[in-house]
């Protein structure tokens, strides 16, 4: 149920998903000319396959429009996997051909994977909400199993055996008692063979594994350390020109005179207005930025909120409440009225979360090109599918007419699901008749992409003297409704998610408002614990029943050594819990405070994901998790005031770095009995709260706001409701 | 206006204003695209690259000042198809994610491991400091620049 409900939010927060025709009868009859023949086994949805194949299949198709994975095995031996998912650094590119090594029983380096080409791959709604891991993994290993059995059959009809007699290993399939062996590229040559499958596949056990779950190096891994990769932003085509949008002087600005003469006067410089969009093309970036620079333009905007109101900004409800037909989420279980009588103490607190922008190190970066009518995009995006619609409204085109592309992105953290840059790029190009690439400036990207929402969440919670939480309300305004579920099992609970009209354009972000509602919730239960005066461990202890939430706090208190050492006033432990997604995350915490500067010293997590795909992969993630999460616990923020981001370059807006590095213990606990769930986001969910927690250990000083420590330690007249 | 730069061994005349930052020339005029923009502020070491073997910000140098320097990039690393050996210890710790910030990485710790060969970590941490890896990748990177010490040290 809670799963289904998650989907549907999930769905709902990144636009209603649309199912597009796949064009897949052109590409049957063009495939294997382009391919070169083979066998390809295609998966449809389970029931989307009952669906074509009863009253509602089309005639003139004869096969299903919605295919989500296919696989090309040709005459070379070679492998080819199409998946609509993109890698942006979670290492999907180098898990998902495990998966399919797996299966296949094919050595990795035989396997090439596409990914999110809008021309080549089957439909997909984006890479985010740590989906590919419990979806795609299943799908592509499905479609693989599939193969290996086709080529088994393939085995059994030409040497006219007993296909039970027969096994398929490294790319081969051998006759048990060894005496022939071929090989899949010769078995598939010559052949023509499609397959379609639907989705109920028998899939080895995770136990079974023998090249899933295990230390895999990333996929192309020497493309990076030598500079060879080509991020979208290092891709050229003939005659490209380069490309630099006029910003407005502030958020929802309108146009009101434009003078473009001296820029057009310059060598190769062409000027593209269209409506509000004014941009221009030269033959170099510098020149670009020069034309730019010498345009003259006035701008009108309407006066703005700043930064200063931002927490009660968020209270007022949004004006389009009504458009949302299931009404924004909310989950009541119990008596509340019932729950506070029965409470021994009550606790009110509010927790308030600042906007933070994603700062991927690859900036929105396009590359256009129109040829023919039809319009083709290289752009780092988690959205190919949904760029190319934003591209088909943009210049009123149809489907077809329209490809976009995504080389492995220099990532992204939730931050590029839009086609901003695609579009902008392609009205350049439009407007030069000639490829344009356009880069954004760090400034840009701080300043037009969107950001992770801020937000005010207000908790109130009844306790009972033995410990046990009682009565839960949970009030989250504009943060949003992600990770509000608790992994407790609270007998009385009203949570709700409140949706405002923000003053800044804002979006997902890596675990969308789960890291939020995580940091109020963990340390309102940090704040019950020290009402009560229980240890903090053993408060969550108590309230939890779900043994794999209890599994990860067991975990990481035991790697922390929690309850070894007391907490001084220069040094605090805390801990958090949390469960998002199907994976279950617990954070320890020490911290340092010395001339109230905050130091966080060592960070012991314990994660864990059902069957681990690739641990290495997996390790990196956690630990990429916590650094992450330091940023936006700490010192992140985005400050603004009338419709302008006041901090928009790096000198201004504090990521992590070296210096700030902790020591870090990841404790993975590796579930084979469980679906694999994925690992992008869950990690950074318990960090802040942890370090919030040991912090008040260390100071008695309750840290309520994200960030926590923008300046150092706050001074005691500076804390208003400590 | 023309001038020489001399960029991997190779001298090459570049046609640009000579207030054109190296980081765009090296991208657009020499085709280097190993070099990253990040940031264009010095503040993120993506566009790290060697100036007379010693680690600079590439999006901060304006070309006229780099005439008779030697300019070295992630490309001219690899010799023969062998990696160098940091090259080696990045890829052998995966010491990256999403990778865009491993060039500046890289350069960063072949220039650090030039002046200080046998770095202690408060000497990494420093020489590494400026630049960013976004993802967390941080104690991977620390601990490929440490294998490339030993290594180095080693031989």
């Amino acid at each position: 149920m809670k799963e289904q409900a998650d989907l549907i939010l999930e769905q709902q927060q990144h636009d209603a998903i649309e199912r597009l025709g796949y064009g897949f009868e052109l590409r049957r009859r063009d495939f294997f000319k382009l391919l070169g023949g083979g066998v390809v086994v295609c998966m449809c949805a389970g029931p989307l396959l009952g669906q074509e194949s009863g009253a509602r299949r089309r005639n003139d198709e004869d096969l299903p429009q919605y295919i989500s994975a296919w696989l090309h095995i040709g005459s070379d031996g070679n492998v080819t996997v199409y998946t609509g998912k993109v890698e942006i650094g979670q290492n999907i590119r180098t898990s998902l051909t495990q998966q399919v090594a797996e299966e296949l029983r094919v050595p990795m380096g035989a396997i090439t994977l596409i990914m999110g080409d809008t021309a080549l791959t089957p439909y997909d709604m984006g890479t985010f909400g740590s989906r590919t891991t419990p979806t795609m993994g299943p799908q592509l290993r499905n479609v693989s199993a599939a193969a290996r059995e086709n080529l088994i059959d393939l085995a059994a009809q030409r040497w006219k055996a007993d296909r039970s007699l027969l096994v398929a290993a490294d790319g081969k399939i051998s006759e048990k008692n060894a005496s022939r062996s071929i090989s899949y590229g010769e078995l598939t040559k010559g052949q023509e063979l499609v397959t379609l499958i639907g989705d109920d596949p028998v899939l080895e056990s995770p136990s079974e594994w023998k090249v899933a779950g295990t230390p895999a190096a990333k996929v192309d891994g020497r493309a990076f350390v030598t500079g060879k990769h080509k991020y979208t932003s290092d891709l050229t085509r003939p005659g490209m020109l380069y490309g630099k949008v006029l910003r407005p002087t502030g958020f929802r600005a309108t146009l009101k005179s434009l003078d473009t003469s001296a820029a057009e006067k310059l060598p190769g410089v062409t000027v593209v207005r269209d409506g509000n969009f004014v941009g221009v093309t030269a033959p170099d970036s510098g020149t670009a930025n020069k034309a730019v620079k010498l345009i003259r333009a006035e701008w009108t905007a309407p006066q703005q909120t700043s930064e200063k109101t931002l927490f009660d900004d968020v209270r007022k409800p949004t004006k389009s409440e009504g458009d949302n037909p299931g009404g924004p989420p909310r989950m009541s279980t119990g008596s509340m009225d019932q729950g506070f009588a029965s409470a021994d103490k009550t606790l009110s607190r509010t927790y308030t979360i600042s906007y933070i922008a994603h700062v991927p190190l690859e900036p929105r970066a396009a590359v256009a090109e129109w040829q023919d009518g039809k319009l083709t995009v290289w752009t780092g995006t988690q959205r190919p599918f949904a760029v190319r619609d934003e591209l088909v409204q943009a210049f009123r085109l149809s489907n077809d007419k329209v490809r976009v592309m995504v080389p492995d992105t220099g990532a992204a953290y939730g931050g590029k699901h839009t086609g901003d840059a695609a579009v902008e790029a392609a009205r350049l190009a439009k407007g030069a008749g000639k490829p344009v690439k356009l880069i954004w400036t760090r400034e840009e990207e701080f300043t037009w992409a969107y950001f992770r929402p801020s937000g005010a969440i207000d908790v109130k919670a009844g306790v009972r003297h033995d410990g046990t939480v009682v009565a839960w309300q949970f009030d989250n305004y504009n943060s949003g409704p992600a990770g509000l579920h608790p992994p407790y099992s609270f007998p009385n609970q009203h949570i709700e998610f409140h949706p405002t009209d923000p003053p800044l354009r804002q979006g997902s972000y890596r675990g969308l408002a789960a890291p939020a509602n995580h940091f109020a919730r963990e340390v309102h239960m940090d704040e019950l614990a020290q009402l009560l005066n229980m240890d903090p461990l053993e408060f969550r202890m108590k309230n939890i029943t779900d043994a794999r939430a209890k599994a990860v706090l067991q975990a990481a208190a035991q790697k922390f050594g929690w309850g070894k050492e007391k907490s001084s006033a220069t040094r605090g432990f805390g801990i958090a819990v949390g469960a998002e997604k199907g994976s279950y995350v617990a954070t320890a915490v020490e911290v340092e405070v010395k001339d109230r500067q905050v130091l966080v010293k060592r960070v012991a997590e314990a994660f864990e994901c059902g069957a681990i795909v690739n641990p290495n992969g997996l390790q990196n993630q956690i630990a990429g998790a916590v650094i992450m999460g330091l940023g936006g616990a700490l010192f992140e923020a985005i400050h603004f005031d009338n419709g302008k981001i006041l901090n928009p370059h790096l000198v201004e807006y504090r990521v992590p770095r070296f210096s700030d590095m902790p020591k870090i213990e990841v404790e993975m606990l590796d579930r084979k009995d469980v679906a694999p769930a994925g690992a992008g986001e869950t990690p950074i969910m318990a960090l802040a709260p942890a370090i919030s927690n040991a912090i008040f250990a260390a100071t008695g000083i309750r840290l309520r706001g994200l960030p926590m420590v923008p300046n150092g330690l706050p001074s005691e007249d500076n804390l208003s409701s400590a | 206006m023309s001038l020489i730069l001399s960029v991997n061994g190779a001298e090459h005349p570049v046609d640009v204003p000579p207030d054109s930052k190296l980081l765009y020339v090296l991208r657009e005029d020499l085709g280097l695209t190993g070099t990253k923009y990040g940031c264009g502020e010095g503040m993120c070491g993506a566009c790290t690259v060697l100036l007379d073997g010693k680690p600079a910000r590439s999006c901060q140098a304006p070309v006229s000042t780099l005439v008779g320097k030697k300019i070295t990039t992630i490309e001219a690393l690899e010799q023969n198809g062998k990696l160098h050996p940091v090259q080696e210890a990045f890829l052998k710790a995966e010491a990256f994610q999403c990778a865009y910030c491993t060039s500046g990485m890289i350069m960063a710790a072949v220039g650090l491991l030039a002046a200080s060969p046998n770095p202690s970590d408060e000497q990494i941490l420093s020489g590494m400091e400026i630049n960013v890896c976004r993802c967390g990748t941080h104690p991977r990177i620390l601990e490929a620049v440490r294998q490339a010490a030993a290594a180095r040290v080693a031989r």
